[in-house]
C-alpha cells in the first residue's frame, strides 16, 4: 500500500482511539519540544518516542519515511546552505572561496533531524485520525473562543462539507474532463502553457457547478432546519479518557527530558 | 386533522422577492405587470393523503412546493401548514420540521460524512438530546433498509440509496409531511422503485402525509389524487383514473398518460370498445385477454 504525507491509515490503536483534541495540543507540544531540543541527548530521546509513537499506531515507520521523498528536495537545500554557509571556529575545509565549520555539519545534521522529526511527528495525528475527527477536534478546541463571538462552529462546519463534498467534486472533474475530450480538448500535450491553458474549460464549468451545488444544499440544510450553531446538539461526543492521559503523561516525560538534557549535557 | 396543508388564493412571483426581504410584506401591485409562477392556487392537503403534483419544466410545480415548508413564502395569499400561517418567522423551525423535504440532487442535500451522520443532521438542528438521537436514526434507517450502510460513505451509496438516506434523515425527525420535490427525476429505475416502494409504505404504515412532485405518471398511478398544473395555474384536482382517462386535458398540459392509458385511448380512436380509465399495466393486460377472446370468437 502506498502512503502519502498526511493521508488517514485505518486501524485500531490506542493512538487511533485517543480523543483528536489530545493529540492535537500533544502534537504541539511535542513539535515545541522537538524545536527547543539542543543537544544529541534531547534529540535521541525525540527519535525514541518517534518510533515508539508508530510502533504504537502500528504504521510501517519505512514506508512513512519513503513517502518523506518530495520533501528530500528542501531538505538537501538545508544541509547545503547550512554546511556552506555556518560560521564556526573549528575549520574543516577551506579552499577557495569555501570554508566548511565542523559546527556547520552538526548544525545542518540538527536542522535535517529537526524537520523529520517534525513531520514524522506531526504527521501522525494525520495518519491516525478521521478528517471527521479533527474536524470536531478543532470545533471543540475553538469552542471556547465564541465567547468573543469567533465563528468556530461555522468554521467546523464548512470544513467538514468541504471534506464531504472531495469526492464529488473528483467525480464531477472527471466528468467535465470526459466531456470536454468528447468535444476535442487536448489535454495530453507537452507544452506547459498549452497543458495549463486546457484546464481551463474545466476549472470553469467545475465551478459553476459548485456554486449551483452549495445553493442546492444551502436550500436543503435549511429546510432541514439548520440555523447556526445556537441550541444544536452534537451527535458525536468526545470523551477525554485514560488513553489521553497516558498519552499526555508520555508527552511531558518527553518534554521533561528534552529540558534537563538541554539544561545538563 | 383534516386540512394539513391549507392553500388560500396563493400566487408566487420570483420578480419582488427582493422586496420580500425589505418589510416582509407584499405591496400593492397589478397583476397584468407581474409574472407568476404560481397563480391563485386554493386547495387544502389532507392528512395521510398521497398526493402527486404534475406539470411540464417550469409549471410551477416546484414552487408551489417550496411554499409548503416556508422556503418560499407566498406573494400573496396564505399557506397554512396545520394552521400555521408560513408567514409567521417564529415559527418557521416548527414547520419545517412538520413538513420534511427531499430535492431532486441526490448528491446536493447530504450534509453529513457518513449515513448516520446526515441522518443526525436534522435532528442535532432540532436540538434532540444525543441519547434519544441514537433510537431516532436506529428507527430511521430501518425504515428506509440502511443499517448495513450506516457507516458508509455518501459518495459511495447508489442514487437510490442517497434518497432513501436523505428521506432518513427526514423521518428521524418525525415528520407529518414529506415533499419530494422531483425526488425521483435523477434516478435510474430501481433506485426510482425503491424510493416509490418506501413513500407508499411511509404513507400507509406510518400516516405520513405525501407530496410528490413528478414527471413520470406511472408513479402517479401510485397517487390518491393527483394535481395537474401548467403555467402557474392548477387544472385539474382529481384522482389519477379520472385525469388520465382526459387524455386530451393531459397531453396540453405537456404531458404524456402512461403508455397503458394511451394505448387505451388509440384503441378507443379507431372505435375498439375498451374502458376509458385503465391506469395500470395489470389492469391493462386483463382488458387485452378478455379483447383478443372476444377477437377470438369473430
Amino acid at each position: 500500500m502506498k502512503i502519502t504525507i498526511g493521508q488517514f491509515v485505518p486501524g485500531n490503536s490506542i493512538l487511533h482511539r485517543a480523543d483528536p483534541r489530545t493529540k492535537f495540543v500533544l502534537t504541539f507540544v511535542y513539535m515545541i519540544a522537538v524545536i527547543i531540543a539542543e543537544n544529541f541527548v534531547a534529540y535521541s530521546a525525540a527519535i525514541i518516542f518517534v518510533c515508539a509513537t508508530y510502533l504504537c499506531a502500528k504504521i510501517n515507520i519505512a514506508k512513512i519515511i519513503k513517502s518523506l521523498k518530495p520533501l528530500l528536495i528542501m531538505m538537501m537545500i538545508t544541509v547545503v546552505l547550512n554546511v556552506l554557509f555556518y560560521k564556526g571556529e573549528n575549520v574543516l575545509l577551506d579552499f577557495w572561496k569555501i570554508t566548511i565549520y565542523k559546527e556547520g555539519i552538526f548544525f545542518a545534521v540538527k536542522m535535517l533531524l529537526r524537520i523529520v522529526l517534525l513531520v514524522l511527528g506531526s504527521s501522525v495525528l494525520m495518519y491516525t485520525t478521521t478528517s471527521v475527527m479533527l474536524t470536531d477536534g478543532i470545533e471543540s478546541l475553538l469552542s471556547p473562543l465564541k465567547k468573543i463571538h469567533f465563528p468556530a462552529h461555522e468554521i467546523a462546519m464548512m470544513m467538514s462539507i468541504a471534506l464531504r463534498f472531495i469526492p464529488t467534486f473528483v467525480d464531477e472533474t472527471d466528468r467535465i474532463m470526459k466531456a470536454q475530450k468528447a468535444r476535442g480538448s487536448d489535454f495530453d500535450s507537452k507544452n506547459l502553457i498549452q497543458k495549463i491553458k486546457s484546464y481551463i474549460p474545466i476549472l470553469i464549468p467545475l465551478f459553476i457547478s459548485a456554486w449551483r451545488k452549495a445553493e442546492d444544499l444551502a436550500t436543503a440544510m435549511n429546510a432541514r432546519c439548520y440555523r447556526g450553531g445556537e441550541g444544536r446538539t452534537k451527535f458525536k461526543v468526545l470523551r477525554f479518557t485514560y488513553i489521553d492521559l497516558l498519552l499526555t503523561i508520555i508527552t511531558i516525560i518527553l518534554l521533561v527530558v528534552i529540558v534537563l538534557a538541554n539544561k545538563f549535557m | 386533522m383534516k386540512n394539513f396543508i391549507r392553500f388560500e388564493n396563493v400566487s408566487y412571483s420570483y420578480d419582488d422577492n427582493e422586496e420580500e426581504y425589505g418589510d416582509g410584506k407584499s405591496q400593492t401591485k397589478t397583476v397584468g405587470h407581474v409574472d407568476y409562477a404560481v397563480k391563485k392556487a386554493d386547495f387544502s392537503i389532507e392528512k395521510g393523503e398521497f398526493v402527486a403534483i404534475v406539470g411540464r419544466n417550469g409549471s410551477g410545480k416546484s414552487t408551489l412546493a417550496r411554499t409548503m415548508n416556508a422556503l418560499l413564502l407566498p406573494t400573496e395569499g396564505t399557506v397554512l401548514v396545520n394552521g400555521i400561517d408560513t408567514q409567521n418567522d417564529e415559527l418557521i423551525w416548527e414547520i419545517r420540521s412538520r413538513v420534511g423535504m427531499v430535492f431532486q440532487n441526490p448528491d446536493n442535500q447530504i450534509v453529513g460524512t457518513s449515513v448516520e451522520e446526515d441522518v443526525a443532521f436534522g435532528l442535532e438542528n432540532i436540538g434532540v438530546p444525543r441519547e434519544k438521537m441514537l433510537e431516532k436514526i436506529d428507527f430511521a434507517l430501518e425504515t428506509v433498509k440502511l443499517q448495513k450502510e450506516r457507516r458508509t460513505e455518501p459518495h459511495l451509496l447508489s442514487g437510490g440509496q442517497k434518497q432513501r438516506c436523505a428521506i432518513a434523515g427526514i423521518i428521524a425527525m418525525q415528520p407529518e409531511c414529506i415533499v419530494l420535490d422531483e425526488a425521483t427525476a435523477m434516478l435510474d429505475p430501481i433506485g426510482r422503485r425503491e424510493v416509490i416502494n418506501l413513500i407508499k409504505k411511509l404513507n400507509k404504515e406510518n400516516n405520513i402525509t405525501i407530496v410528490h412532485i413528478t414527471h413520470h405518471m406511472d408513479e402517479v398511478s401510485q397517487a390518491d389524487r393527483v394535481i395537474l398544473i401548467d403555467n402557474g395555474i392548477v387544472l385539474a384536482d382529481t384522482t389519477p383514473r379520472k385525469l388520465f382517462s382526459d387524455v386530451n386535458l393531459v397531453k396540453n398540459a405537456g404531458l404524456e398518460v402512461p403508455q397503458i392509458t394511451a394505448l387505451m385511448y388509440n384503441l378507443r380512436q379507431k372505435g375498439i370498445d375498451v374502458p376509458q380509465d385503465i391506469i395500470t399495466e395489470e389492469e391493462g393486460i386483463l382488458v387485452l385477454i378478455e379483447l383478443l377472446k372476444k377477437g377470438g370468437a369473430c
